[in-house]
């Protein structure tokens, strides 16, 4: 395959999120515009315009109409996704990591840093359906664990959030009572930093990345440990294929340590690796650097990587990966 | 002599253009499941003969086109932000030179006789003859590929210079035999913890490459590959091409995972007849510098 190569972005990647239809791809990455582009083609959509910091996460709602983006500067924003116009401001007291629509798009949940003596939280915020009722308070803030919260997500039918971080521990929250429910077994969970979470597309599993150099896929009723994949690098991004039974993996070494090394030797492969039986079934290689971002197309015949390296790489399959045997 | 043609000439010559009608009609077949396409055509030449053009081209479909009604929408909202006075030369949205391949960690349909190697490399090596099974990292024989070397972390990469008298793959040998005053790379000093990295490198592209001459101009590493792949598990090809032109160059490599596989290659495809050419396929002669 030829991948197209999309140069957007001056810093590296941080996020990439396709819409429900396949259709567009959002990128988020360390300056401070997050882009749209046409999925099938790579050709740049427009771009939203005012955060004044490095964006960390992004989401799209079910309708492709409204985004919401999560940033360094101390906000949250919600745009049209359209015209790129801003529609709201949620402004906090430290930056903002992880956002995530909840099933229906009526609430959004917002991960802020640790920051100058504050503690790492999570908000839920409601989103009005008019921009013009939005309201900035929080419906819920849960607070308690160590340390940056990296990614949360909503869990099965908005009852739970999921959130992972630097401590290493997934935890899951009651979203009508903000207690926490779950929290993984110590000695079957990651032992570093967990960088990245993605669902699966019915949400009833999720995928977990670590810098521990392992992946591992989850219960998102049970919190049972289903499977881990190992690897050999940190894992920074995950992604679950939504047509057939796979995983990928991206990483790589350290931004540190990427100069003084050659771009074979610092694995900056995306793996694929066979959901069931945890084998490495394949890799797609080159990017410049680590990646850091890693979407599935809906469809499952496209995906996307975005690497410390300022660029997005849109691979379409070759009729060849769909005879990949599997069970 | 170019003359510029007299008006009689130039009369007779419409004639000859309106007898079109006497051809048979273009024919289009395809595409079928391979997606070839083939285009039937007639023309009259220069000494007024009828020739039959046939040109087959193959169709590839990328994406499924299947959209749904708010996305074809989409397609036309207006550009937006940025994109709105992005210049022409920008080219923000470019189309990868390099063939990209799904590398499979095993060749595909090989994955029983993998697992028996691994099972019993000995027994395996008896029955295959020549097949000398020597880890190139740890230099273990027969207990396992270098590719699988358990050690292959930990090992220093003396062992693989010792076997390897050719000046222009030790760099490192040199940096670490140079005088005081001489620059060593952070990775090649003494307590660098990525100390086989570097010395990987080059070799990664000399390993198991196999030259291929004779390519026709219109060859393309897809093409390379499609005829490469049943020997076994490519991990590069690459089609030289000019970087003036833009076209080929009619030479390429195509580099194995497995030695073994590369010899089945060079047997069967030297002196095969592909595009109208033979091909001439050979051992990659190591790269001089």
């Amino acid at each position: 395959m030829r991948p197209i190569l999309m140069k957007g972005h001056e810093r590296p990647l941080t996020f990439l999120k396709y819409n429900r239809d396949g259709d567009l791809l959002f990128s988020c990455a360390k300056d401070h515009t997050p882009t749209v582009w046409f999925a099938d083609n790579g050709e740049r959509l427009g771009t939203y315009r005012g955060h004044n910091g490095a964006v960390w996460c992004c989401d799209v709602s079910r309708d492709s109409t409204r985004l919401i983006t999560g940033s360094a500067d101390q906000s949250a924003k919600l745009w049209d996704v359209q015209t790129g116009t801003q529609l709201f401001t949620f402004n906090f007291d430290s930056p903002a990591r992880a956002v995530d629509f909840s099933v229906g798009d009526k609430l959004a949940v917002i991960t802020t840093d640790p920051f100058m003596g504050l503690t790492s939280a999570i908000h839920v915020k409601r989103i009005s359906s008019d921009p013009a009722d939005q309201v900035g308070e929080s419906v819920l803030v849960l607070k308690g664990p160590q340390g940056r919260i990296n990614r949360a997500v909503w869990g099965p039918l908005n009852k739970t959030i999921i959130s992972a971080g630097e401590d290493a521990v997934v935890r899951i929250w009651d979203t009508e009572t903000g207690k926490l429910l779950q929290e993984n077994d110590k000695d079957i969970g990651h032992k570093k930093t967990i960088t990245s979470l993605a669902k699966s597309t019915d949400g009833s599993h999720f995928l977990t990345g670590s810098l521990d150099k392992s992946a591992k896929l989850w219960d998102s009723r049970s919190l049972t440990l289903i499977k881990t994949y190992v690897t050999e690098r940190p894992v920074n991004a995950v992604a679950m294929s939504p047509l057939l039974n796979h995983v990928v993996l991206g990483g790589g070494q350290d931004a540190s340590a990427v100069t003084t090394t050659d771009h074979r030797a610092g694995k900056f492969e995306a793996k694929f690796y066979d959901k069931v039986l945890q084998e490495e079934i394949g890799g797609v290689k080159g990017h410049f650097g680590p990646i850091n971002a890693l979407a599935f197309n809906p469809d499952g015949k496209s995906f996307s990587s975005g690497g410390e390296d300022g660029y997005v790489r849109l691979h379409h399959f070759d009729p060849d990966y769909f005879k990949i045997p599997s069970i | 002599m170019a003359q510029k043609p007299r008006w009689g000439e130039l009369e007779e010559e419409d004639d000859g253009g309106d007898y079109d009608y006497l051809l048979p009609p273009k024919q289009v077949i395809g595409p079928d499941e391979h997606g070839l396409k083939k285009i039937i055509e007639y023309k009259f030449n220069d000494e007024g003969n009828r020739v039959k053009i046939t040109t087959t081209t193959r169709v590839r479909k990328l994406a499924n086109a299947r959209l749904s009604k708010r996305a074809v929408e989409r397609r036309s909202w207006p550009k937006f932000g940025d994109a709105v006075q992005e210049d022409v030369g920008a080219r923000l949205t470019m189309v990868s030179t390099e063939e990209i391949i799904f590398e499979r960690p095993r060749a595909p349909g090989t994955k029983a006789e993998d697992s028996n190697a691994s099972g019993d490399p000995l027994a395996q090596m008896s029955k295959g003859g020549a097949v000398l099974m020597v880890c190139r990292t740890c230099g273990k024989k027969g207990d396992h590929w270098t590719s699988k070397c358990p050690y292959k972390d930990l090992a220093q990469p003396t062992e693989s210079f010792s076997e390897n008298p050719n000046p222009s793959d030790s760099s490192a040998t040199g940096a670490t035999g140079a005088t005081k005053g001489a620059y060593v790379p952070p990775t090649m000093r003494a307590g660098a913890v990525r100390t086989t990295a570097g010395a990987d490198m080059r070799r990664r592209n000399d390993e198991n490459s196999v030259r291929v001459n004779n390519l026709s101009e219109d060859t393309r590493e897809p093409d390379l590959l499609e005829l490469f792949r049943p020997f076994g598990n490519v991990s590069r090809v690459y089609v030289a091409m000019d970087q003036k032109t833009g076209m080929s160059r009619g030479f390429g490599f195509v580099n194995f995972v497995r030695r073994e596989e590369g010899e089945r290659a060079i047997a069967k495809l030297n002196g095969y007849g592909y595009d109208n050419l033979i091909l001439s396929v050979e051992w990659a002669a190591p790269r001089a510098n």
